[in-house]
Order: C-alpha cells, then sequence, then structure tokens
C-alpha cells in the first residue's frame, strides 16, 4: 500500500465517520462537538439551557428545534452575525447542528406568564405588546409570537424568559441592519418602527415576567 | 353552436369567469374607495370610564379578541372576531366597528330585511364563526354592541365613513390563477398560516387563524367570497405589511385559499350544493361554491 493511498483511505474515514455515528445533542450541548472550536453550549448558555442573564445569553432550552438550526446555519454562512457564535457555528457538522437543535428544543423552559389578550391594556408598552401600533404598521409582539410571548411553530421564538438585554440587542440589530435573517423580512420593517424608549420597555416586558404591567 | 359556445369559452380561459356577476353582496351598504383615508379615529382605551358602562365595554372588548374561547357555545371553529377586524376592531379598511356600527339599522340583502346591528352580529357568528349566534338580548351580545358603540363615540350615524369595510380590488383583466395563488400563498402566508391553510395553535389555541378546513370560517361566510379575500388580504395581510401584494397576487391568492373545503353553508337548500348554489352563491360576488375545480365539486363542506 503507497504512502498516498494510505492517506486516501484515513480520509475517507474520517470523513465518514460522522455519518456512521449519529451525533448525540446532549453531549454537544455538555462536552461540544467533535470539531474542539465547537464548545459546549452549557458554558455560557447554562446548565439548564436557560441562558445567563447578567451576561445577556439567550435562553435555548424549550426554543423551536427548526428556528435553532436556522439560526446555527445563518451564522455558518454569515446572514446572521455574532463573533462567538459564528465560528462555533461553522465548527459544528450538519449532523450535529440537527442533534443539539432537537436536544434543545426538548429542554423544559420556564412557560410564559399568561398574559390573555381580553385586557383593555392603557399603558402604552402592554398596548404595544398585546395589540401593537397600527399607525405604523407594528402587530401586536404576541400576534406572531404567542400569548405571553411563548413562541409559536418554527419561526417565531419565544420572548418569554429571554433576558431584557438580548431581546434589546435583536431588536437594535434589525434596526441597524446587522441583524437581517428573519423569513420574509418580518421582523425589520417592526423593529425599525419602534423607537429607542419603547425597545427598552418591550425588552424588559417580555424578559421579566414579575412586571407589574403583566396582569394575567 | 350558440348552446356550446360559452362552455368552449369556459374551458379556453380556464379559472377567468364567464358570466357577469353581481358585485353587490353581502351588504347593500357601499365602501368607500381606499384613496379616502380615514378620518375618523376611535377613543383611546384610557379614556374608557371606570363605571358600569366601562365595565361592559371592557367585557365586549374580552370577546371581541377572545371570541373562541371565552363563547364556546358561540364559535364553532379557530376564529376570533379580532381575526377579520384587526386592532380589536379599530383599523381602517379593516372593517372597524366605527364603520359599521353607525350604519345599523340596514337592509341586507343576504336575509332580505332590515337588521339591527345585533342582527348582524349574529351573522358573524353563524358563518365567520361556523357557530350558533347568541340571542339578541344576551349579555354577551350586548357587551359587544356596547364595545363596537363605544368605538364609534363621536362618529356620525348613517354616515359611511372612510375606512369602513375592506375596500374593493378591482378583478385584474385576465382573472385569477390558482397556482400563481398557490406560489404566493407558499412564499407569504404559510409561515404563519401553515402549509395546509391549517393556522397554528399554542396550548390548544389558535395564535394564527385556519384559512380552509374544519377549523374554518363557513361557506355562508362573506370571506368565502374571492373577491372579499382578496380585499381583505390587499389592505391587511401579510400582518403588518399591508398592501405588499399587487392587485394580481391579492386574487390569486384569495383564489387559492378559497377554493379550499371548509365547513357547509349553514343555510344548504334540502342536502343539495347545486340548490344552495342557486339560491345564495350565484349572485353573491366571486365564488367558487357548487362549481367544480380540476373536476372536484367545491362546496361539499368538510363534515361533522
Amino acid at each position: 500500500m503507497t504512502p498516498l493511498s494510505r492517506v486516501v483511505i484515513g480520509s475517507a474515514l474520517i470523513l465518514a465517520w460522522p455519518m456512521a455515528h449519529a451525533a448525540d445533542g446532549q453531549k454537544i450541548f455538555t462536552q461540544g462537538g467533535s470539531n474542539p472550536a465547537a464548545m459546549a453550549c452549557l458554558g455560557c448558555h447554562g446548565p439548564d439551557g436557560k441562558g445567563i442573564a447578567a451576561a445577556g445569553f439567550p435562553r435555548l432550552a424549550g426554543l423551536p428545534a427548526g428556528y435553532l438550526s436556522k439560526q446555527l446555519h445563518d451564522w455558518r454562512t454569515g446572514s446572521r452575525k455574532q463573533p462567538v457564535m459564528e465560528p462555533l457555528a461553522k465548527a459544528l457538522t450538519d449532523d450535529e447542528i440537527k442533534a443539539v437543535s432537537s436536544y434543545l428544543a426538548s429542554m423544559p423552559g420556564d412557560p410564559a406568564p399568561t398574559v390573555r389578550r381580553q385586557q383593555i391594556a392603557s399603558d402604552p408598552t402592554t398596548r404595544l405588546a398585546l395589540y401593537g401600533d397600527w399607525s405604523r404598521q407594528i402587530p401586536g409582539c404576541v400576534q406572531c409570537h404567542g400569548p405571553g410571548g411563548s413562541g409559536v411553530g418554527e419561526h417565531f421564538p419565544p420572548l418569554a424568559g429571554q433576558p431584557a438585554s438580548y431581546l434589546e440587542a435583536q431588536l437594535n440589530g434589525w434596526r441597524d441592519g446587522s441583524r437581517s435573517n428573519d423569513p420574509n423580512q418580518l421582523m425589520v420593517g417592526v423593529a425599525k418602527a419602534m423607537t429607542d424608549d419603547e425597545v427598552v420597555a418591550i425588552a424588559e416586558f417580555f424578559a421579566n415576567p414579575a412586571s407589574p404591567e403583566v396582569k394575567p | 353552436m350558440k348552446a356550446w359556445m360559452p362552455t368552449l369559452l369556459l374551458l379556453a380561459v380556464g379559472s377567468a369567469l364567464a358570466a357577469p356577476i353581481t358585485m353587490e353582496d353581502q351588504s347593500q351598504l357601499t365602501v368607500p374607495p381606499a384613496q379616502n383615508a380615514a378620518q375618523f379615529a376611535p377613543p383611546a382605551e384610557g379614556e374608557l370610564p371606570d363605571n358600569a358602562f366601562g365595565k361592559l365595554v371592557r367585557e365586549g372588548h374580552a370577546l371581541f379578541v377572545d371570541t373562541r374561547r371565552l363563547m364556546p357555545d358561540a364559535v364553532g371553529n379557530g376564529m376570533n372576531c379580532s381575526n377579520c377586524h384587526l386592532d380589536q376592531g379599530r383599523l381602517a379598511h379593516s372593517a372597524p366597528m366605527w364603520g359599521a356600527y353607525p350604519m345599523y339599522p340596514a337592509y341586507r340583502k343576504k336575509n332580505d330585511k332590515v337588521n339591527t346591528y345585533a342582527e348582524r352580529i349574529q351573522g358573524c357568528f353563524q358563518f365567520s364563526m361556523n357557530g350558533k349566534p347568541p340571542a339578541a338580548d344576551s349579555p354577551q351580545m350586548t357587551a359587544l354592541s356596547a364595545y363596537a358603540y363605544w368605538l364609534s363615540t363621536k362618529a356620525p350615524t348613517g354616515v359611511e365613513l372612510a375606512g369602513r369595510g375592506y375596500p374593493d380590488v378591482p378583478q385584474p383583466q385576465g382573472g385569477y390563477d390558482f397556482k400563481r395563488g398557490q406560489q404566493v400563498y407558499r412564499e407569504q402566508c404559510a409561515i404563519c398560516h401553515g402549509d395546509e391553510g391549517e393556522g397554528q395553535k399554542v396550548a390548544g389555541e389558535y395564535v394564527m387563524p385556519p384559512l380552509w378546513g374544519k377549523d374554518s370560517y363557513n361557506w355562508g361566510a362573506g370571506m368565502h367570497r374571492i373577491n372579499t379575500a382578496a380585499s381583505f388580504i390587499k389592505y391587511n395581510m401579510p400582518l403588518g405589511k399591508p398592501g405588499s401584494l399587487s392587485d394580481q397576487q391579492a386574487w390569486d391568492v384569495a383564489a387559492w385559499i378559497n377554493r379550499h373545503e371548509r365547513p357547509q353553508d349553514p343555510r344548504l337548500v334540502e342536502g343539495s350544493v347545486e340548490k344552495t348554489r342557486l339560491k345564495f352563491h350565484a349572485n353573491d360576488g366571486v365564488n367558487l361554491y357548487g362549481q367544480k375545480v380540476e373536476g372536484v365539486l367545491i362546496g361539499q363542506g368538510t363534515g361533522g
């Protein structure tokens, strides 16, 4: 056997290896991916996957798998920007993205507070969250993100239980164009129509379930 | 020769329409054109008085935005009032309550009599919500009427205010096309309403309404007309991006949505789709009820 063919066979084995072993989502979460650059999620997102609010690291537990997988793929291609997540996502294989996304989706998140829609909202933040401001074509947040910001389906992630600084950073990212990976550009127009004060207030509204404005 | 000419024409134009259609449908009331910008503004929430009247209005508001959950006996599908009347019934060009309430009592061809406002809402429950209308003097109807009355504060009575109803979107020259409509649906609507029009639920309750199937509006609802759905869609959808679809796209996607089965028209005549078509649908705008699309009779209902 020539040295060259050894290299070829060796490479083939390495390439085939991830295919032969189904990626283990829990292992990626706790220990990282097969490539050491794919660091374990829990380091920044917490052992329960609920994020680290003080640092603005978002909650991943209970987010829809399709949404998580899309974000990881978007970081890979650069259509979503974030200096830590971009190289990390590039170090994950397709299988690993699939596995860790479904594992995270299966982790329990805190339930959204039961903010029902039937109350008349007289304070401006609750009004914006529940009903929006149609003079600026802003739908109510909960109309797409679900009651209390619980999230709906694969495309509308939960807002409830996300750190305020994370939500604020995302809204500002859409406003200044640094985030633009929303399907059908549904979020960018909404964020751009919001004021600085509203961004802060809405982020607080969903981050803090004990908000005095939230009366079920 | 003359007898089969229309058939040939029908075959030749496909989905385009062969016969002139009466467009004065649902109501004899007319809708001002869209270029008439709405001047009327309903009162702000903070203006609601803290007394018995204010309490009744709040109850009506709750029923309006959470209809299905709060009125399970009256609503037979997955719809709320606020699904077709956006922003809690306040939004211009989204059939706002302040455009409707001051226009009643009014004659409606749909039931050939002068209807009170309560009777008009009963129609919504029977058709758009595929349910059993509460009695006109029930506490729920009183609350819903009080909410609409409050939204109409300082509106003139009997005046067709700019912003009422859904503005007409004229049918495009070439009619409409299901295939193009399907494409618009996939690209613009499915993200919220689902690939099969099934809507989306959270914890068993619809957040995004179903557009066809057993939990959607029935074959007697105004929205089953392609022209009405096109008007609603053009001026209100996708949520937060009104006016982003062309007239053609609005008609195409409205036709795609309304070629799908939904609960039967509760006025079904002697169990016959054809008799029901002749009596209620033949002169009711542009609709597919009782017609064949790709060899399949439309209007058979979803059963149960």
